[in-house]
């Protein structure tokens, strides 16, 4: 089961982080098609966090097509989200993790990593759509 | 629900008006002093005002900031107390909860932590099945893991049973994130309230030189030798002289008790007199 955790401090608002976080677990594989969120009291009996914040965070994902709400039975994931197969992420991860060696061997620390990384999505996608 | 028009007791409350839709959690909050606890009196009906009058759907339960429990009283001494004392009652309710939080019934009520006796005095209120539960500065005096502790086990009860909760505090930061309605009372007078939400994306928090105008509605502000802040409340004009950053829950509380002339009732329009 996906477990939530809130960044107090980042400024999104509470709701979007639990939204961003299923996504990220969509595209991650974490979560699949058939998968149960847990319910909005498990989620705030964790976080301490109002009741409606998860509900308006799971209509969003609902909107969105992303997952069900059964009612008496709980939430679902609908379908994955993601440009490539389960298989295809687990390639593309292997040769990523060979560049960051190689970056680190180079002496980039984290925020260099993510910094060039950033740069060079924003860079490819700025081609393409030009 | 709760529906309060023109509550006024002597220079305590001074013509509160609000309208809480149902379901919600609420937070109240204002200096010491403000008139946090006599309006929490009112709204309990510990309290009758002078002028005014308040309705409130269902049952009611409160629990006073000097935790109504007795030292020298067992925990299932205290849960026999509470059934006797109260017509709604939910006794296998109350023993799972305390037994959920590792809440031993036969402890004394005095050898307790902070923390486990704030969990009895929320226990022995939630027994009573409320509709409204209305708790008055529930952290004060507990340590940070105590207060999330509550704070969780309170959200929990509150999904499990779709309750209004209204929670007075003077530490806005406990409030962040549990509660979904704010009500700033200010010198005995309803300064705020409204959906928290709302509240914080019809507010910004604007930053530039001095003298020029905002051209929006403004809340209040600060100043130093060139620069001014300003809290204002709708959409701003855009204008690259200013930096405008969204609010939190703080800068907002905070900007309109500088300003206790402001008000932010978005709500008030259906409030029946």
């Amino acid at each position: 089961m996906i477990d939530f955790y809130l960044d107090r401090g980042s400024g999104v608002s509470t709701y979007l982080q639990l939204v961003h976080q299923v996504k990220q677990a969509l595209r991650l594989g974490t979560l699949r098609p058939g998968d149960q969120l847990p319910t909005a009291k498990e989620v705030v009996e964790r976080l301490a966090i109002n009741p409606n914040t998860v509900l308006k965070a799971y209509r969003e994902l609902e909107r969105e097509g992303l997952v069900i709400g059964r009612p008496g039975m709980g939430t679902f994931v609908e379908r994955s989200i993601g440009g490539a197969g389960l298989a295809d992420h687990a390639r593309l991860r292997r040769s990523l993790m060979s560049w960051i060696g190689q970056a680190r061997e180079a002496g980039l620390d984290q925020d260099d990593l993510h910094a060039l990384f950033g740069a060079a999505v924003t860079d490819s996608f700025r081609e393409e759509s030009a | 629900m709760i529906e309060a028009s023109g509550l006024k007791i002597g220079g305590r409350l001074r013509d509160c008006s609000v309208r809480v839709p149902d379901g919600r959690v609420v937070a109240l909050v204002g200096p010491n002093g403000a008139g946090k606890t006599t309006f929490l009196h009112v709204v309990v009906g510990l309290l009758t005002p002078e002028r005014g009058a308040v309705r409130t759907a269902g049952e009611v339960a409160f629990v006073a900031q000097d935790k109504p429990l007795y030292d020298g009283f067992r925990v299932a001494e205290m849960l026999t107390l509470g059934r006797r004392l109260n017509t709604r009652w939910d006794d296998s309710y109350a023993r799972e909860r305390l037994a959920g939080l590792g809440i031993p019934l036969d402890r004394k009520v005095g050898r307790l932590s902070g923390g486990q006796q704030a969990q009895v005095a929320l226990t022995i209120a939630l027994a009573r099945r409320p509709d409204l539960l209305v708790l008055d500065e529930p952290l004060a005096n507990l340590d940070p893991l105590a207060r999330h502790e509550v704070m969780r086990s309170l959200m929990g009860a509150v999904a499990e049973t779709g309750m209004s909760v209204v929670i007075s505090s003077h530490v806005v930061s406990d409030l962040v994130d549990t509660c979904d309605w704010l009500i700033v009372l200010n010198e005995g007078r309803v300064q705020v309230s409204g959906d928290i939400d709302e509240l914080l994306s019809e507010h910004r928090m604007m930053t530039g030189p001095l003298g020029l105008s905002p051209n929006a509605h403004v809340v209040g502000g600060s100043r130093t030798d060139k620069e001014q802040t300003v809290l204002v409340r709708g959409a701003p004009v855009a204008d690259p002289r200013w930096r405008v950053r969204a609010v939190s829950l703080d800068d907002l509380v905070m900007a309109y008790l500088r300003s206790p002339e402001a008000a932010a009732l978005p709500r008030l329009e259906g409030v029946r007199t």
